[in-house]
C-alpha cells in the first residue's frame, strides 16, 4: 500500500510538471505537442551530469546540478518548436511530432556515441545513474520520499500564482486568448509566446529527469518516455488548462499509471491472474475514456494553434 | 526570364524544390552529427547511409537483392505515407496509423497461424482492424471532441500491449519470444509472389504486394483529385463549415476518413508481415515506428500520393543504408535522426513557398517599373536594350 | 495665428504591390474638436489609421503632435504619445474580467504581482466622470457590446490618452446606444479630449462632429465644416457622384405560404438561455421579409435553425408546406432552399478551391457534375462555371480556376450569390448580402434580390444596415432578444420607430 502511495505520487508528480507545462505554453497559444521529445532530452540532460558527477559529491549538489541540466536541455530544445511555430508560422502538429521523433533519435545516437567512445563492445544506448537517483530519495518509514514530490507540489503553487497573480501570467493568458488585443496595448505576442514555450520546454525537460529516476536506475534511451508526454497533455485537458484540476487529474493518472508497476503485490488483484499487459494499457485507456466524456465541454484557450500575424491585425 | 519566374511559381515546382531542399538540409545535419561522433570516418558513414544497397558490387546478386529488401520494406512505409496523407487532406493527423499498422500486424498473424486462414482472409481481416481502429480515432472526434493525436496515442499503446498479448498464445508464439515463421505453421497464408522474385534474383519476399502497394497509391490519387468523394473530403479538410453549410456529413467525413486511413495502415501491415521476411515480437515495448515513418514519407512526398512512392523510397532506403555503417563508431539510428530533422524540416515548407512567392512577385513588380520607365523614355531611342 | 492641433498627418502616401492605398493625405484634427474621418470600405481609413499607430511606415509625409514631428515606429509609441483607439471588432479579452482589460499592458504592480485596487479605483472615478457605466469585475463574455465599449473608452481614459479615435463605433450598437455614445463623445470633447470619428454614416457625422475630411479610393478629396455642408454633399464628396438612395422596385404581390416558422425555439451556443424564443412567423413566395434588429439578438441561431446548421429546440420549420425541422441542410437544399450565409469566409467558400469548384458547392453531387461512377464531370463544371461568370459579371484574374482566396470581397460575395440564386430556390435566405460590400456591389446585390423576388419566389432577408432594412424588404420584422417584437411596413415606419423596436423600447404582440 505504501509502495502504491509512493508509486502514485511520484507519477502524479511528472503529469503535473508536464502537464503544467502543456499548459503554459496553450495560454500562450502554442500546441506543444512536442513535450514528449522535450521529456526525453530533458532526462538525457539530467541523466548525462549525474553520469559524469564525480561520486561523493553532495546529494544537495547531484539535485541541483541535475535539476539545472535538465531544465537547460528541455528549455532550449523546445526553442526548436518556438522558432518553427511563433517565427515561421509552421503547423503545430507536425513540429511537435517531428521534435517527438527526434527527440528519441538524438538521444539514442548521443547516447550510443558516448556509450561506444567509452568502450567499443557497448553499443547499448542506456545510462547508468544509479548513486545519482539515490541522491533524491529520502526514506521515512518504508516510504521513500522524492525530493520531486515536493518540487512538483512547489511548481504546482508557483505556477498558479504566475497566471492568476501577476503581470506575466495575465499578459500570457491574453495572448492565448486573444493575441490581437494583446497586441493592441503594446504587449509583444512573439515575446510572450517565446516564453509560454520555454517555459513548457523546461517543465517538460524536469518531468523527463523525474520520469527516467522514478523507479529505476538506469534508462534505454531508445524507448523514448512511453507516451508519457500525452499523457500529459491528456491531463491538461481533463484539468480543463487550470492548474488545480490538474492537480487532481494527475493523482488520478499516477494512480493508474502506478498500478502497472505494484499490482503483483496485491492479493486481490493477484488472485484475478490479468496478464500485465492489461495492467500496462491500463493509464492509456482511462485516458481515452475520460477523455471520451470530457473532451466535448472542454474550453481550451480560444487562440491556440493559430499562429499570430502581426500583418493580419 | 518570364518563363523561369512562371516554372518557379507553379506549386508542384514548389514542393518538389522545398522536398529536395529539405532532404539535403537533412542529410547535412546527419552528416555533422556523424562529424561531431567521429570525424574520420564521417563521409564514409554518411555515403553509405545515401548508397544502401549499391554499396555491393554492380555484379554480384547482392545489390538486386538487397534493393529487393529496400522494396518489401517500402511497402509498409508506403501504405503508413499514404494512410497519414489521406486523412491529412481533411485536415485530420492520423498518428494512430502505428496502432491502426500493429493492429493489422495482429490479427493477420493470428489469423495465419492459429486461424489457418488462406491469405486472402488475412489480408481482408487486416484491413478490417485497421478500419476498426481507425473509425474508432474518428468517432471520438466526431463525436466526443477528442483531439484525434491524443486518442491515435492512446490508441497506438493500448494496441501495442493488445498485439502482444494476442500473440503470445503458445500457437503463434515461438520459443525465442517471436511469432512462428508463417511458412512453417501455414504456408496457404503466405502471399503468392506469381513469379515476380524472379525479376529480383529470386528475393523470395518480393510477392505482390509490390504491385499492391503501387496500384492503392493510384488509386487513392485518383480517389482524392477526380472523384466526387475527394471534392467532399478536400472541402471538409479546407474548410469544414463551408463543408457542413452545403450539407457534406462532416462527422460522417472524418469517420468514413479516418476508417479509410486505418485500413491503409492495416493492409501495409498484411503486406508486409505476410511475406514472412519478419516475425513479430511479443515482449515489444515500444510502438512501431512505421506509422511515424509515415508522417515523414507523407510530408516529403509533398502530400501527393505519388509522391508517397518515391518518398518512403528514398526513407526507408536510407533507413537500411544507416545498417551499413560502421556500428562500432556509429549507431544506425542516424538514419532516424536524418528522417525526423526532415519531419522538422516539412513544417517550414509553407514558409518555403511563401519567400518563393514573395521573391517573384518582387521580381515581377521590379520588372513593371522598368517597363514603365522604359515606356517613358520611350521617345528617343528605338528597342531599348533589354538587360 | 496659427492654429494648435493635436495632431497632424501631412502629406502620407502609402503603396502596397499593386495599390496606392493613400496618396498624399493630409488629416489634422485640433485639440478638443470631433473630426469625422469619411469614405467608403477601401477609401483607405484603416491605412491611416495604421500608418499612424506605426503598423505601416508611409512612404511619405510626417506626422506631427503638438506642431512636433514625432516618429511611430508601433504601437507603443503611439500609445506614449496619447493615442488611444476604440477598434471596430473589440480587442477584449472574453475570459477577463473588464478591470483585467483595462489594466491589461499597463498594470499597477510591485515586482510583477498584480496591484488591483488602485486600478479599480480609477477605473470607478473614470467611469463617474464621463458616465460611462460598467461593473469592473464583470466577465466581458457576460455584457452587453455597449458596455463592452464602454471598456474599450475606459481602457483609453485609465491610459490618459488625449486623443482618441473611434473606429466605426455605431455599427454594432442600438439607435438609443448610439445617442449615449454620441453624447459621452461630447463630454470627453468639452473635457479637452480630442476625438477622431471614423465612419460613412452621414448623419451621426453631421449630428457629433466639428469637421470632417472626406477620402475616396485612397486619395484626400477636401476638409469640411460639418455645419456647412449638407448631408447630400458630403455624400458626393464620398463617392463621387450621387448615389440612389433608394432601391428601385415595384409592389410586392404575395401569393403562397413558402416558409412557415412556427414555435421556433433554437438554444444558444454562448449563454444557457435559448437565443431564439417561440418565434413565428410566415414568408410568402413574391415578397421580401426582413429580419431586422441589433447583432446578437438571436438573428444568426434563427437562420442557423431554418436552415438546418444548427439543431432546433422546439417548434416547426416548413417549406411549401412540407415540415423539414429535422431535416437534413442537404435534404433542404435540394428541396428548394438558398443560404447566402452571413460569413462568406466561414461559411460561403472553400477558399482555397478554385472559383469553378466553389459555384458547385451545391450542387456538385448532381448528375451533371458527377457521373454514376462518383466521378466529376470536369467538362460540364467548367461550362457551368463559365456561364455564371459571364451572366453575374464574376470578376478574377484567372476565370473559372483563379482560387477563391485571390479574389476581392465582392467578387467572392457575387459568386455566393451566383451559385445561390442560379439554384432557382423558392426560398432565398439572405443573411447581411452586402456586408463590406462598396456601393456599386450593394446595389447589384439589392437589385438581384428584388429580380428573385419579381419571379415570384420568396426571400428572408437579414440585416443590420438600417438602409438596407428600410429599403428593399417588403415587410419588416424587428427580432429583440430572441422575439420577434413588431412588425413594420417599411413604407410606413421611421427609422427612429424601428430603432425603437430594435433597443427593445417598443413592443406589440405580433400575430405571426
Amino acid at each position: 500500500m505504501i509502495l502504491l502511495t509512493q508509486y502514485t505520487l511520484i507519477f502524479a508528480s511528472i503529469l503535473i510538471l508536464v502537464a503544467l507545462g502543456g499548459c503554459v505554453s496553450e495560454h500562450s497559444g502554442v500546441i506543444n505537442l512536442g513535450l514528449e521529445g522535450i521529456m526525453v532530452i530533458g532526462a538525457l540532460g539530467g541523466a548525462l551530469v549525474m553520469k559524469y558527477l564525480p561520486a561523493g559529491t553532495s546529494p544537495f549538489v547531484i539535485v541541483i546540478l541535475t535539476m539545472m541540466a535538465a531544465i537547460v536541455a528541455g528549455t532550449v530544445y523546445s526553442s526548436l518548436l518556438a522558432v518553427a511555430c511563433i517565427n515561421f508560422k509552421a503547423d503545430q502538429t507536425i513540429i511537435g511530432t517531428a521534435l517527438n521523433l527526434l527527440g528519441v533519435a538524438a538521444a539514442t545516437v548521443a547516447v550510443k556515441a558516448i556509450n561506444i567512445a567509452e568502450d567499443p563492445n557497448n553499443t547499448s544506448s542506456e545510462i547508468v545513474y544509479r548513486e545519482g537517483r539515490q541522491a533524491f530519495l529520502t526514506d521515512i518509514g518504508g516510504f521513500e520520499l522524492n525530493v520531486f514530490m515536493i518540487i512538483a507540489f512547489v511548481v504546482l503553487i508557483g505556477i498558479a500564482v504566475m497566471l492568476y497573480k501577476t503581470r506575466f501570467g495575465l499578459r500570457l493568458m491574453a495572448c492565448g486568448e486573444h493575441p490581437q488585443a494583446a497586441d493592441s496595448v503594446g504587449i509583444n505576442v512573439y515575446k510572450m509566446r517565446w516564453a509560454g514555450v520555454l517555459l513548457s520546454g523546461a517543465l517538460g525537460g524536469l518531468g523527463g529527469i523525474v520520469y527516467i529516476t522514478a523507479g529505476v536506475s538506469q534508462w534505454m534511451f531508445e524507448n523514448g518516455v512511453a507516451g508519457f508526454g500525452f499523457l500529459a497533455l491528456a491531463v491538461m485537458i481533463f484539468g480543463q488548462w487550470k492548474p488545480k484540476h490538474i492537480a487532481w487529474a494527475a493523482l488520478l493518472f499516477g494512480f493508474f499509471r502506478a498500478l502497472g508497476n505494484v499490482h503483483s503485490g496485491f492479493d486481490f488483484l493477484k488472485a484475478l491472474d490479468l496478464p500485465s499487459g492489461v495492467y500496462n494499457m491500463l493509464p492509456y485507456a482511462v485516458s481515452l475514456i475520460v477523455l471520451a466524456f470530457t473532451s466535448k465541454r472542454s474550453r481550451a484557450p480560444k487562440a491556440e494553434g493559430i499562429p499570430y500575424d502581426k500583418g493580419s491585425r | 526570364m518570364k518563363y523561369v519566374r512562371a516554372f518557379f511559381k507553379n506549386n508542384g515546382v514548389q514542393s518538389l524544390l522545398s522536398s529536395i531542399l529539405c532532404v539535403i538540409i537533412g542529410v547535412l545535419l546527419g552528416y555533422v552529427a556523424l562529424l561531431i561522433i567521429n570525424a574520420e570516418g564521417a563521409w564514409e558513414a554518411i555515403t553509405h547511409v545515401m548508397m544502401n544497397f549499391f554499396t555491393w558490387p554492380e555484379d554480384g546478386p547482392f545489390r538486386l537483392r538487397y534493393f529487393a529488401q529496400t522494396v518489401v520494406y517500402t511497402v509498409p512505409l508506403l501504405m503508413c505515407s499514404l494512410s497519414i496523407l489521406f486523412s491529412y487532406k481533411v485536415g485530420l493527423f492520423n498518428i494512430g496509423a502505428s496502432g491502426q499498422y500493429m493492429a493489422g500486424a495482429g490479427i493477420a498473424i493470428y489469423a495465419a497461424i492459429a486461424w489457418q486462414m488462406p491469405w486472402y482472409v488475412c489480408l481482408l481481416l487486416a484491413v478490417a482492424a485497421g478500419a476498426v481502429i481507425g473509425a474508432i480515432s474518428g468517432a471520438l472526434k466526431a463525436y466526443c471532441n477528442v483531439n484525434e493525436v491524443i486518442s491515435g496515442i492512446m490508441l497506438n499503446w493500448i494496441i501495442l500491449y493488445s498485439v502482444n498479448m494476442l500473440l503470445s498464445s503458445d500457437i503463434t508464439k515461438s520459443p525465442t519470444a517471436e511469432t512462428y515463421h508463417i511458412l512453417h505453421k501455414n504456408p496457404d497464408a503466405m502471399l503468392p509472389t506469381l513469379g515476380l522474385e524472379e525479376l529480383v534474383g529470386g528475393y523470395q519476399y518480393f510477392t505482390i504486394a509490390v504491385p499492391i502497394a503501387i496500384l492503392v497509391a493510384i488509386a487513392v490519387s485518383i480517389i482524392l483529385s477526380k472523384t466526387k468523394f475527394g471534392y467532399e473530403l478536400k472541402a471538409t479538410g479546407n474548410n469544414k463549415n463551408a463543408a457542413k453549410y452545403c450539407g457534406m456529413r462532416e462527422k460522417r467525413n472524418i469517420i468514413v476518413t479516418l476508417c479509410i486511413s486505418g485500413a491503409l495502415a492495416g493492409l501495409g501491415a498484411a503486406l508486409f508481415y505476410l511475406t514472412d521476411i519478419k516475425q513479430w515480437e511479443v515482449n515489444a515495448s515500444s510502438v512501431n515506428a512505421m506509422g511515424f515513418n509515415g508522417i515523414a514519407a507523407a510530408f516529403l512526398g509533398c502530400l501527393d500520393p505519388i509522391g508517397a512512392i518515391i518518398a518512403s523510397f528514398f526513407i526507408q532506403h536510407i533507413t537500411f543504408g544507416g545498417g551499413y555503417i560502421d556500428l562500432s563508431v556509429y549507431s544506425s539510428q542516424i538514419s532516424s535522426l536524418i528522417s525526423s530533422i526532415i519531419i522538422y524540416l516539412c513544417g517550414f515548407v509553407l514558409f518555403f513557398k511563401y519567400c518563393v512567392n514573395h521573391l517573384i512577385d518582387r521580381s515581377e513588380e521590379r520588372k513593371k517599373k522598368r517597363e514603365e520607365a522604359a515606356l517613358a523614355a520611350e521617345e528617343n531611342e528605338v528597342g531599348g536594350d533589354v538587360k | 495665428m496659427e492654429e494648435q492641433f493635436a495632431i497632424e498627418m501631412l502629406n502620407i502616401t502609402k503603396v502596397f504591390p499593386g495599390i496606392i492605398a493613400n496618396d498624399n493625405i493630409t488629416l489634422q484634427l485640433k485639440k478638443g474638436e470631433i473630426h469625422a474621418l469619411l469614405g467608403e470600405n477601401g477609401a483607405g481609413k484603416s491605412t491611416l489609421m495604421s500608418v499612424l499607430f506605426g503598423l505601416y511606415q508611409p512612404e511619405q509625409g510626417i506626422i506631427k503632435k503638438d506642431g512636433v514631428e514625432v516618429k511611430i515606429n508601433n504601437p507603443n509609441d503611439a500609445n506614449d504619445l496619447g493615442i488611444g483607439m476604440v477598434h471596430q471588432h473589440f480587442k477584449l479579452v472574453e475570459c477577463f474580467t473588464v478591470l483585467d482589460n483595462i489594466i491589461l499592458g499597463v498594470e499597477p504592480n510591485k515586482y510583477g504581482f498584480l496591484q488591483k485596487s488602485e486600478a479599480r479605483k480609477k477605473v470607478l472615478e473614470l467611469s463617474e466622470k464621463y458616465g460611462l457605466h460598467v461593473d469592473p469585475d464583470a466577465y466581458i463574455e457576460d455584457i452587453t457590446v455597449g458596455m463592452q465599449q464602454r471598456t474599450e473608452i475606459l481602457k483609453m481614459l485609465y491610459r490618459d490618452n488625449e486623443i482618441l479615435i473611434f473606429d466605426e463605433p455605431t455599427a454594432v450598437l442600438t439607435p438609443q446606444e448610439i445617442d449615449e455614445l454620441m453624447q459621452i463623445m461630447k463630454n470627453l470633447a468639452a473635457e479637452g479630449k480630442s476625438i477622431l470619428f471614423i465612419s460613412h454614416k452621414l448623419n451621426e457625422i453631421k449630428a457629433v462632429a466639428d469637421r470632417c475630411t472626406v477620402l475616396r479610393k485612397g486619395k484626400y478629396i477636401g476638409t469640411v465644416n460639418t455645419k456647412d455642408a449638407t448631408i447630400e454633399e458630403l455624400s458626393a464628396m464620398m463617392v463621387g457622384r450621387n448615389v440612389n438612395f433608394h432601391v428601385e422596385k415595384t409592389p410586392a404581390k404575395p401569393g403562397d405560404v413558402v416558409l412557415e416558422v412556427e414555435g421556433l425555439t433554437v438554444a444558444s451556443k454562448i449563454h444557457k438561455n435559448n437565443a431564439v424564443k417561440n418565434v413565428s412567423f410566415k414568408v410568402r413566395a413574391g415578397e421580401i421579409v426582413c429580419i431586422a434588429g441589433i447583432d446578437g439578438n438571436g438573428q444568426t441561431e434563427l437562420v442557423y435553425g431554418i436552415t438546418g446548421l444548427e439543431p432546433v429546440k422546439s417548434g416547426t420549420v416548413k417549406l411549401n408546406g412540407v415540415d423539414i425541422t429535422k431535416a437534413s441542410i442537404r435534404k433542404r437544399s435540394v428541396s428548394g432552399m438558398s443560404h447566402i450565409p452571413e460569413d462568406r469566409h466561414k461559411h460561403g467558400l472553400v477558399l482555397d478551391y478554385s472559383l469553378e469548384d466553389n459555384l458547385i458547392l451545391q450542387t456538385y453531387f448532381k448528375r451533371d457534375f458527377t457521373n454514376a461512377a462518383g466521378f466529376l464531370r470536369r467538362n460540364n463544371i467548367r461550362e457551368y462555371a463559365n456561364r455564371l461568370i459571364e451572366m453575374y459579371d464574376i470578376r478574377s484574374g484567372q476565370g473559372p480556376v483563379t482560387k477563391a482566396r485571390s479574389m476581392s470581397g465582392g467578387n467572392q460575395q457575387k459568386a455566393i450569390v451566383a451559385r445561390e440564386i442560379d439554384k432557382n430556390p423558392d426560398l432565398l435566405v439572405a443573411v447581411q448580402p452586402t456586408r463590406g460590400l462598396d456601393v456599386g456591389a450593394i446595389e447589384y446585390i439589392h437589385k438581384q434580390l428584388i429580380n428573385h423576388r419579381d419571379q415570384g419566389h420568396a426571400c428572408l432577408l437579414v440585416s443590420l444596415e438600417l438602409d438596407e432594412v428600410m429599403d428593399v424588404p417588403d415587410r419588416i420584422l424587428v427580432m429583440y432578444e430572441g422575439e420577434i417584437v413588431g412588425e413594420l411596413d417599411p413604407k410606413k415606419t421611421t427609422q427612429e420607430e424601428l430603432g425603437l423596436y430594435m433597443a427593445g423600447a417598443k413592443r406589440d404582440e405580433v400575430a405571426e
